[in-house]
């Protein structure tokens, strides 16, 4: 397994066309990136899609936004992005309110929303032009170049001819990812950016991100991976019904799930009465194993090791494994399988 | 961002008069372009331009094949489009007829469909909110969305006048012409009156074009948005035709259409293309003003 991302110092980012935002630069150096306070989203008098949410992203962080499906993770960003309004609450990003000021914030952002969604009688190329000529603080005159590089950057320009209709699933998610990647951003929101893309591209994609963020990029990334966040995310939070369940860097949320205690040997019966004398609850007996909650603070794991082999018990493997953030994540949002009303 | 935008959040003078207003003109025609580059290569614009170029071709061989045989249809009798009896005279007269038989519906049909797709054809595509996030800013998009309609109107009418001019020449002799005042013009001021025509035809589709724009923004359904447009247009049209509605019938977008003719008049009589383009100018005001009400404040959910 791969260590998160060391937290690198202030984002700054370079644009060519005077457009450098630093403005903002200023005020969020050491603040978060995205800020919302009691975000409350209600989709035409049904139930809260986003319900009181309290969301902190620190500035140069690889956020994960994890949460099981209908739990709001798309709401939110469409409220980051100005694209829907808040039923009540306030949002803001890089600084700045959200949706008021979409026109200076945005040209900082790269996003993908929901999937990517392209014009397929254009070719991709065409299909970056015209998302290029959409911002207003795109200098027409290096556009073509930016293309180009965007192009490269996900490894479309040998396809860069080609009608978007004819693109693969992940094809088209590497355009959309391309067409986030237009700018230098300060800020990248990936939504479930891996979706149908093959393991190397999955691999370039979590690559790509570390890269972007080592440059001072805050990512923010919803995905269902969380193999994908644990690797690449520093801080991460939970949604669940629309409510925030828990936020915080990543380490701290998976060591809150508490880990197992294995015991590998031929000797599972053996071993089982040992660690139950001891005071090891909750023990699971399985054909060469047996697992059981760690013991508390007071028991040293060495001694507990020597009791299993003076009783005779063969001893292959011996330890603690580690919850993984997934255990975290069904700790916290159940097991149900279910989506919620 | 605008000046005023940048200054009220408090940004230095440096920032804000980085981009000149020149370079900002252009930045918001990339969008146009780009807008426009869009929309003339769809498919489906394509196939109304044919269709609109098809009409004054058929007519053009409709009047041939009916008039090679015996002596040119007797002066002005019968039905038809108007100045059909004269095109066997002179070929510029297809002009004037074609435009008077696609003015009703085929143009405003067109232009329906262009306009009704302009907003929700790319919400349903989902396109519309990587637009918005560029950011292309809404009431900017709206404006291009707008004058490409526009653009469409006028490439549409030119579509019809320039294949009339073509088909005429080709099939019927061209010369000096006979206004509906009957005096004599030359066929150099006869061409002029006929680009005239085209511009005021265009000018006319202005008012459902704005319609379907405002349309537009209601729907995620670029074909509801359509179907709706078109069929408010065929639901107008038929108001017009009730005599018992004559009250609200100077208020319906179509109804001083066919006032384009009086412009063959010498001289010419203003009167009913003056109210034309008026009640063109108060439509595109009103769903104008509405369309953009509505589409700033919309929630981007597709
Ligand atoms: N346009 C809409 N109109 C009404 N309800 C909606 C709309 N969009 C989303 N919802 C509701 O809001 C809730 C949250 O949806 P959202 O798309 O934010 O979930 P999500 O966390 O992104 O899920 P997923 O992991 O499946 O992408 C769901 O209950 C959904 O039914
Ligand atoms: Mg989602």
């Amino acid at each position: 397994m791969e260590a998160p991302v060391p937290v690198p110092p202030l984002p700054h980012s370079t644009r060519t066309d005077g457009y450098d935002g630093s403005e903002m630069a200023a005020s969020t150096a050491e603040e978060s990136v995205i800020e919302t306070r009691a975000l409350t989203k209600r989709y035409g008098g049904d139930q809260l899609a986003v319900d009181g949410l309290d969301l902190t992203v620190p500035a140069a962080s690889v956020f994960g936004f994890l949460g099981p499906n209908g739990s709001g993770k798309t709401t939110t960003i469409r409220m980051l992005m100005g694209l829907i309004e808040p039923t009540s609450g306030a949002a803001s990003v890089l600084g700045r309110p959200m949706p008021r000021a979409t026109r200076t914030v945005l040209p900082h952002v790269g996003a993908l929303i929901e999937g990517p969604a392209l014009y397929g009688l254009l070719s991709g190329r065409d299909n970056l032009i015209r998302y290029d000529s959409a911002d207003p603080a795109a200098d027409p005159r290096t556009r073509r170049t930016r293309v180009a590089t965007a192009l490269d950057r996900v490894g479309l320009t040998a396809a860069a001819g080609k009608k978007a209709k004819a693109y693969s699933l992940g094809m088209k998610q590497r355009l959309g990812l391309a067409a986030a990647l237009l700018q230098p951003r300060r800020l990248l929101v990936l939504d479930e950016p891996t979706n149908g893309l093959d393991p190397q591209g999955m691999r370039e994609i979590r690559s790509l991100v570390r890269e972007l963020a080592s440059d001072g990029t805050t990512v923010f990334l919803s995905s269902h991976l969380l193999d994908e966040i644990e690797q690449v995310c520093t801080h991460a939070a939970v949604m669940a019904r629309g409510r925030l369940i828990t936020q915080g860097p990543v380490a701290e949320l998976a060591a809150g799930a508490r880990g197992r205690l294995v015991v590998t040997t031929p000797d599972p019966g053996d071993a089982a009465r040992v660690l139950k004398e001891r005071g090891i609850a909750d023990l699971t007996v399985t054909d060469d194993q047996v697992t059981g909650e760690p013991p508390g603070p007071g028991t040293d794991l060495a001694e507990l090791n020597a009791a299993l082999v003076t009783a005779g018990v063969r001893v292959r493997g011996f330890g603690l494994e580690r919850a993984s953030l997934e255990d975290a994540f069904v700790a916290l949002t159940g097991e149900g399988f279910d989506v919620a009303g | 961002m605008s000046q005023a935008e940048a200054t009220a959040a408090g940004t230095t003078a440096t920032a804000a008069s980085d981009a000149s207003p020149v370079r900002k003109r252009i930045w918001t025609l990339g969008l146009f372009r780009s807008e426009l580059v869009t929309t003339f290569r769809r498919w489906r614009t394509i196939a109304l331009l044919a269709v609109l170029a098809g009409v004054p071709i058929l007519v053009g061989i409709a009047v041939k094949i009916e008039t090679s045989g015996g002596s040119p249809a007797a002066g002005g009798g019968g039905g038809g489009p108007a100045f059909i009896a004269q095109i066997t005279n002179n070929g510029l007269f297809l002009v004037f007829t074609s435009l008077a038989a696609t003015l009703p519906f085929f143009l405003p049909m067109a232009v329906g469909v262009i306009a009704g797709d302009a907003i929700a054809g790319e919400a349903n595509a989902g396109t519309l909110r990587y637009l918005l996030v560029a950011p292309a800013g809404r009431t900017r998009l709206l404006l291009t969305k707008y004058a490409t309609t526009m653009t469409f109107c006028l490439v549409a009418t030119l579509v019809v006048a320039v294949t009339a001019l073509a088909t005429g020449a080709l099939l019927f002799p061209l010369g000096d012409l006979v206004t509906i005042s009957g005096t004599r013009i030359g066929f150099g001021e006869g061409l002029v009156r006929a680009l005239l025509i085209a511009l005021v035809v265009a000018a006319s589709l202005v008012g459902i074009a704005a319609l379907g724009l405002f349309v537009s923004t209601l729907t995620n359904s670029g074909i509801a948005a359509m179907a709706t447009t078109v069929g408010l247009l065929i639901t107008v049209q038929i108001l017009d035709q009730i005599p018992q509605l004559h009250a609200i019938q100077p208020y319906l977008f179509s109804h001083h259409w066919l006032s384009f003719a009086d412009l063959m008049r010498e001289p010419v009589y203003w009167d009913d293309l003056l109210k034309n383009l008026g009640l063109q100018g108060l439509y595109a005001a009103v769903f104008g003003s509405a369309a953009w009400a509505r589409f700033t404040a919309k929630d981007i959910t597709a």
